[in-house]
C-alpha cells in the first residue's frame, strides 16, 4: 500500500477507521464531516483558532535540545514541549478546536470523556473560554486515581459524571458519553479525546493535532539545517503521536515509533499493547486493533498511566503499523518509571506518566538511530498530576 | 444471487401472514444468558405460548453503547454465566425442537467478526436463527456483510432513527428483510412512559417510500403504549420491560411464568388493535 491511500475523505485509513454506530448519530456524524471540511478551509475560523493557540495556549511550543540527555546516548536528542501547553498537555490543541468548532455548529453543550483527566480539563478550559456548557464522564476508577482533576475540572465549571458501569475506566466513559451524545444529539457536541472513534474523529482530532508535527519540522531544520531520523511519542488512542507524525509521513527517510502501555505482563487485561496482543476488530465505532478475547469481548486493560489505558488505538496508527510506516513498541509499568526519572534527573522536567512510557524505551529505540543521528521525543504532557501516584508506587510517604 | 428464498424464512412468513390477518406483531427482546442460557431455553418457548411473534435474543456485548442500564446489564449477567456466540447457537438449536417462532439475534458487529461473518451465516442459519440486526453497522460499512448473511438465508434489519434523512430512510428499507426497526426516539434503550409526538408521520414516511413492515421500538413497557404504538406500525418491540423482570426474578422459579404472563398481557394489547 502506498502511503497515498492514507487518503481519509471517507474516513478510512486502509481498511482501518469507518464509522461503526448507531443510527441516531449518523446525521450528527455527517453535520461534524461537514463542517470539518468547510472550517479547514474558513478564513475566519482559522484564524480564531490560531489566534487562541498563539495567545491562549502559548504556541508554538519550544522544540528544547536535550543536552545531557544527548550526551549519556551520543544521540542529538530533542523535546517538543507539549508540556508547556496551558493546562499542561498537547489535549488542548483539539479541545480548543472542537469547542470553537461547537460555537460554529449553533451547539451550546459538550459532553466529553476522559481517562486521567488532562482531556477532560482540557475540555472544561475550552468551554469555560467559550461560554459553553460541559458536563465530563470519567470512569470511578479513574476518579479515584486521578482526583486532582476531577476537583480541577469542577473548578472551570464543569459537572463531572462517574461512570459505574464496565471496567469503571475510560472505555466505559465513551460508551456513557456515546449514549449522552445520541440522546441529546441536537444540542450537544462530543468533544472526543483522541484520534479514535467514528469518522470524522480520527480525521478531524489529527488535524487540530498536527500542530506539533508541522511546528516540530520548522523548529528541527532551523536548529539542525535538516529533518531528523526518528520521531518517538507515547500512543494511547495516539492522538499526540498521529499529531507528531502525520506531517513527516511522506517523508519516508523520517523513522516514526510509538510507544505503548506493557502494563505488567503480556496476558490479556496486563497491559495495553494493542499492536502486541490485539487484533483486527471493531471498537467504539471504528475498526482498528483491539484488546479483546475470542469471542470479540473487550477485556479490561491495564497500565501504570491511566491516559494509555484503553484497549484499542487510533485508526491512522493502525495503518501505519500496516503499512510498516510506523514501528510501536511496549514499555512496561516499571521501565515507564525509569522513564519518568530519567528525563526529571537529566532534564529537569518531570513528563507526564503517558509521557514517560517514551523515555522507558529511549535507549531501546535509540539503537537503531545511527550514532549522532537526530530524534524527537514528544513530550505530550507533564507530570504534576502523577507525582502522588509514582510516589504511592514507590512506597515513598508525602 | 440470494441461495434461500426470502420467502423460505420465518421471519418473513410470520409477517406475511400477520399482513394477511390485518394483526400487529408483538416482539419480545431478551438478553441470551440472562441470567443462563438454560432459563432462556425455557423462555423461549413460554414466550412463543404466550402469543409472542417474533424474538428478538440479545447477543451479550462487553460494550453495548447503543443500550441503556437494563440491556447493559442484562449483558454484564450474561458474560458472566459464559455466553457466547456457540452458546447461543446451540440453544436456538434446542428450542426449535419445541418451538417454530421467528428469532431475530440482536447485537453488535464484534461478536459476530469474532465468530466469522461467512461461518455464523451457515451456523446461524442451520440452528434455526431468522435474522440479525447489527446496532453498529450501517449498511454502508457493511462490506457485503449483509449479503453473505442474505446469501446464508438470514433476513437482515436495520434500523431507521428519528433524525434519518428522506434518502437514507429508503436506502435502510430496501436493506432490510423481514422488517425494518424504527428507534422511535433519541437515546438509548430502556423504558419511558409517553411516545414521541411525531410517531404517526415518521411511520407515514417510511411507508411511502417501502413495503417492508416496520416495527416500533425504544422505550415502550405497559400494554396501553404498545397498543398505541401498533395503531401506527406493523409491530411493536419491547425489551427493557422485559428484561427488568429477569433481573428481579433471576434464581427464582416463577421467572419463566412472570415473564410469560406479563409477555402474554402485552401481545393481547398488540392483538386487540
Amino acid at each position: 500500500m502506498s502511503t497515498k491511500n492514507a487518503s481519509s475523505a471517507a474516513g478510512r485509513f486502509g481498511e482501518f477507521g469507518g464509522r461503526y454506530v448507531p443510527e441516531t448519530l449518523i446525521p450528527a456524524l455527517d453535520q461534524l464531516a461537514d463542517a470539518h471540511r468547510r472550517l479547514k478551509r474558513d478564513a475566519d475560523f482559522q484564524k480564531r483558532f490560531k489566534g487562541l493557540l498563539k495567545d491562549y495556549v502559548g504556541r508554538p511550543s519550544p522544540l528544547s535540545f536535550a543536552a545531557r540527555l544527548s550526551g549519556k546516548f551520543k544521540r542529538r536528542i530533542w523535546l517538543k514541549r507539549e508540556d508547556l501547553n496551558h493546562t499542561g498537555a498537547h489535549k488542548i490543541n483539539n479541545a480548543l478546536g472542537q469547542a470553537l468548532m461547537t460555537s460554529y455548529l449553533g451547539k451550546k453543550r459538550i459532553i466529553a470523556e476522559t481517562g486521567a483527566g488532562q482531556h477532560g480539563v482540557a475540555t472544561a478550559t475550552a468551554c469555560a473560554l467559550l461560554g459553553l456548557e460541559c458536563r465530563i464522564y470519567m470512569g470511578k476508577e479513574d476518579m479515584r486515581r486521578q482526583l486532582p482533576n476531577v476537583y480541577r475540572m469542577r473548578l472551570l465549571g464543569a459537572e463531572v459524571v462517574g461512570v459505574e458501569s464496565g471496567t469503571k475506566t475510560l472505555k466505559d466513559a465513551v460508551n456513557e458519553a456515546l449514549r449522552d451524545w445520541v440522546t441529546n444529539v441536537k444540542t450537544t457536541h462530543y468533544i472526543l479525546g483522541s484520534a479514535l472513534g467514528p469518522h470524522p474523529f480520527p480525521t478531524m482530532v489529527r488535524d487540530f493535532q498536527s500542530v506539533i508535527g508541522r511546528e516540530a519540522k520548522v523548529q528541527i531544520k532551523r536548529a539542525e539545517g535538516r529533518l531528523p531520523d526518528a520521531l518517538i511519542a507515547c500512543v494511547g488512542g495516539g492522538s499526540n503521536a498521529i499529531g507528531l507524525f502525520h506531517p513527516f509521513i511522506k517523508d519516508t527517510a523520517v523513522a516514526m515509533v510509538g510507544v505503548e502501555a506493557g502494563g505488567n505482563g503480556t496476558a490479556l487485561g496486563e497491559h495495553a499493547a494493542r499492536f502486541d496482543g490485539g487484533s483486527v476488530g471493531v471498537f467504539q465505532g471504528t475498526r482498528s486493533f483491539v484488546l479483546q478475547n475470542r469471542d470479540g469481548q473487550v477485556e479490561g486493560t491495564h497500565s501504570v498511566s491511566a491516559g494509555l489505558d484503553y484497549p484499542s488505538v487510533g485508526p491512522e496508527h493502525a495503518w501505519l503499523y500496516a503499512t510498516k510506516r510506523a514501528r510501536y513498541l511496549r514499555c512496561s509499568d516499571d521501565q515507564a518509571l525509569e522513564g519518568f526519572h530519567l528525563l526529571a534527573e537529566y532534564e529537569g522536567i518531570i513528563p507526564a506518566m503517558e509521557t514517560a512510557h517514551a523515555f522507558g524505551v529511549l535507549p531501546q529505540i535509540l539503537k537503531k538511530v545511527p550514532k549522532d543521528g537526530i530524534v524527537i521525543v514528544n513530550v505530550s504532557g507533564r507530570g504534576d498530576k502523577d507525582v502522588a501516584e509514582a510516589a504511592r508506587l514507590e512506597g515513598v510517604e508525602l | 444471487m440470494s441461495v434461500h428464498k426470502d420467502s423460505d424464512n420465518r421471519l418473513v412468513q410470520c409477517f406475511d401472514r400477520l399482513r394477511e390477518q390485518g394483526r400487529k406483531a408483538f416482539v419480545a427482546y431478551i438478553t441470551a444468558g440472562d441470567p443462563d442460557l438454560g432459563v432462556t431455553e425455557q423462555l423461549i418457548p413460554a414466550l412463543d405460548k404466550a402469543g409472542v411473534d417474533v424474538i428478538e435474543l440479545g447477543v451479550p456485548y462487553s460494550d453495548p453503547m447503543a443500550d441503556g442500564p437494563a440491556i447493559q446489564m442484562a449483558c454484564e449477567r450474561a458474560l458472566a454465566s459464559g455466553t457466547s456466540v456457540p452458546g447461543v447457537l446451540a440453544s436456538v438449536a434446542a428450542i426449535r425442537k419445541h418451538s417454530q417462532v421467528p428469532i431475530l439475534l440482536f447485537t453488535y458487529v464484534s461478536p459476530i467478526e469474532a465468530y466469522g461473518v461467512e461461518r455464523f451465516a451457515r451456523d446461524a442459519a442451520r440452528a434455526g436463527i431468522d435474522g440479525l440486526l447489527l446496532l453498529d453497522l450501517p449498511p454502508e460499512e457493511d462490506h457485503g456483510v449483509f449479503e453473505r448473511l442474505r446469501a446464508g438465508g438470514l433476513a437482515t434489519v436495520c434500523l431507521i432513527a428519528p433524525n434519518t434523512e428522506d434518502a437514507r430512510r429508503s436506502m435502510l428499507a430496501q436493506e432490510s428483510r423481514g422488517f425494518v426497526y424504527y428507534v422511535c426516539r433519541f437515546g438509548v434503550t430502556g423504558e419511558r412512559s409517553d411516545l414521541p409526538k411525531d410517531l404517526k408521520r415518521q411511520i407515514a414516511a417510511i411507508k411511502r417510500g417501502s413495503s417492508v413492515p416496520v416495527c416500533i421500538g425504544f422505550g415502550i413497557s405497559s400494554p396501553e403504549q404498545a397498543a398505541l404504538a401498533a395503531k401506527h406500525g406493523d409491530g411493536v418491540v419491547v425489551g427493557s420491560h422485559l428484561v427488568r423482570m429477569i433481573e428481579r426474578d433471576a434464581g427464582k422459579k416463577s421467572l419463566v411464568a412472570n415473564v410469560a404472563k406479563r409477555a402474554k398481557q402485552l401481545a393481547a394489547a398488540v392483538h386487540a388493535v
